[in-house]
């Protein structure tokens, strides 16, 4: 901030903006060691809120049923929206405008609309509701996502490369393994990012497509926010804070280190 | 004994067909994701739509029928004036969020050594569970929370202020959830900003007030644009915040669609109200792209 003098009241108002965006969770995350149950004022260290985490069968369970559902919607949704994005980015086929125009509705759908929308379907069809039920509606909201995330990376990517391979005997598919999916590589990592965390933290569309006994980590949370306020919930939302925070950091290392990746951004 | 080259000649085979029928190869990739999209979201918003003109079922669902009821319901006085606190809110919001986040943009840019961590700083937040952020706003502001708790130890008021289940805790909590939304894409395109015609304007002799508003601003426009859509949009179909932070007081759209395939049981109203929200949505778009195609000419050149 030193090459050019920003007036006082600018940087006054950026810190002010800084502190409403970080101060409330880091009070959040403060709180999940307090030894009161009932009362915000101090009273001294303890973990005892997150031994109560591990004694809360629900709350394991929420969490085994998101890492299901996270992990399996990531990978369906990363698969169909990168095969996706490299068609539009590739090819020139007939309706090419409908579904690049297509693809952008679910990204604007308001999740409660995408939600009770799927709700009325399966029940429509009589399809039961379970974790099943909620990977369907998380694809079905990722994968657009996914599109715009890869289409970016592949319109900068250079072509040289697959060119030379092709030249030098590859077929299509040997190449778009070696050469393509590589180059491609941290496109498709930030996509599938996106896509997990956008599936780990859903409440809106889980709470309506999700059947007894499978509930989200979310749900479950949800429900302790209604409930109660004991400190309980300060804990698992550090818990959650804290394994986003390090998947962000640990898919930024994946996206970045691949040697191949050698173009000019 | 099979013949070991015969899966290499099929691979070949199938390759070359595809070679020579490139709508084939397009579609085939197109196809897996766009049959889910169409199965999964397009069919369901359809079934949506003929539920929003049917007649309702007593035990939830909807009976035979043809209906435009629902959609008149919202002529009412009483959805009339939900309809107009979503629209207000989600207006008001996207204001706060630009005024707030526009500054910060500006500076993250002139963050020199500071920069990266800045931007950090604000995209941690776009991570971070909506849902635990929400649960923070509440932890702040309930009558026995943070702020309350620190205002009496101090002695600056006697009873704790109700902020909890007001319009204000409601408008904090949109504001809070979405205000990386408005700075990222204002952060974006001033970063992309070419400062040689800053430069310019000042050998021209511009003051830097001038500067900024003849130069900065216009060029910054294409990402004010996408960040007003951003916060807009999602803040038009919110129901988590109004849900945990308005109490029954301050009632959206999004809350109206959600009680009535909850407590009130009356799919086809709620399938109407959700039609409803989504020509909101429809038409803040709409608005976007004639004011980004407007905004993004004299940008280019």
């Amino acid at each position: 901030m030193n090459h050019l003098k920003l007036p006082y009241w600018i940087m006054a108002l950026v810190t002010g903006v800084y502190l409403f965006l970080h101060l409330p969770i880091i009070a959040l995350i403060a709180f999940s060691f307090n030894d009161s149950k009932f009362s915000t004022e101090w009273t001294g260290f303890t973990l005892h809120w997150y031994e109560r985490l591990l004694e809360r069968q629900d709350i394991l369970d929420g969490l085994k049923s998101s890492i299901i559902v996270g992990l399996s919607a990531t990978v369906i949704s990363t698969v169909l929206g990168t095969l996706m994005a490299l068609a539009l980015a590739r090819h020139v086929f007939r309706g090419r405008r409908l579904v690049e125009a297509f693809l952008y509705v679910p990204i604007v759908t308001p999740e409660i609309v995408v939600g009770i929308s799927l709700l009325i379907l399966f029940v429509a069809m009589g399809v039961p509701l379970g974790l099943h039920s909620v990977v369907i509606a998380h694809v079905a909201f990722n994968v657009s996502f996914v599109v715009v995330v890869v289409l970016a990376r592949l319109q900068g990517m250079d072509r040289n490369l697959e060119e030379a391979a092709m030249i030098l005997g590859a077929d299509e598919l040997t190449t778009f393994w070696r050469i393509t999916v590589p180059q491609l590589w941290p496109g498709i990592i930030s996509g599938a990012m996106l896509a997990f965390t956008m599936s780990f933290d859903d409440y809106v569309i889980t709470s309506f497509v999700t059947g007894t006994g499978s509930s989200t980590l979310p749900v479950v949370v949800y429900t302790m926010v209604r409930k109660n306020i004991e400190p309980s919930i300060n804990a698992i939302s550090t818990v959650v804070l804290v394994a986003t925070t390090v998947l962000v950091i640990v898919a930024e290392r994946l996206g970045r280190d691949k040697p191949l990746v050698a173009d000019k951004d | 004994m099979s013949d070991p080259q015969a899966p290499v000649k099929l691979r070949q085979r199938i390759l070359n067909w595809f070679h020579h029928h490139p709508q084939a190869k397009a579609w085939s990739l197109v196809l897996p994701g766009g049959l889910w999209l169409l199965v999964f979201f397009l069919a369901p918003v359809l079934v949506m739509f003929s539920y929003s003109l049917k007649e309702r079922g007593i035990y939830g669902g909807v009976e035979d029928g043809f209906t435009v009821e629902h959609y008149l319901r919202f002529m009412d006085r009483l959805y009339l004036k939900i309809l107009w606190r979503t629209v207000v809110d989600a207006t008001v919001c996207t204001a706060i969020c630009l005024l707030l986040g526009y500054p910060t943009a500006y500076v993250i840019t002139r963050g020199g050594r500071l920069k990266g961590l800045l931007l950090f700083l604000v995209i941690l937040p776009f991570w971070t569970s909506f849902l635990v952020r929400t649960f923070a706003m509440i932890f702040l502001m309930r009558d026995t929370g943070f702020i309350n708790t620190l205002l009496l130890k101090l002695g600056l008021v006697t009873e704790p202020i109700v902020m909890l289940y007001t319009p204000f805790a409601v408008m904090t909590g949109l504001v809070y959830g979405f205000l990386p939304f408005m700075v990222l894409p204002i952060y974006s395109s001033l970063e992309k900003l070419d400062h040689s015609l800053l430069e310019a304007a000042e050998v021209l002799g511009a003051r830097s007030t001038r500067r900024f508003l003849r130069v900065t601003l216009p060029l910054s426009m294409p990402g004010v644009v996408a960040g007003c859509l951003l916060v807009f949009i999602p803040a038009l179909g919110s129901f988590l915040t109004s849900d945990l932070l308005g109490g029954a007081k301050e009632i959206l759209v999004g809350n109206v669609v959600q009680a009535q395939f909850t407590s009130a049981r009356n799919w086809p109203f709620g399938s109407a109200a959700s039609f409803v929200l989504m020509a909101l949505v429809l038409g803040a778009v709409m608005i976007y792209l004639r004011v980004r195609d407007g905004a993004e000419q004299p940008a280019e050149r």
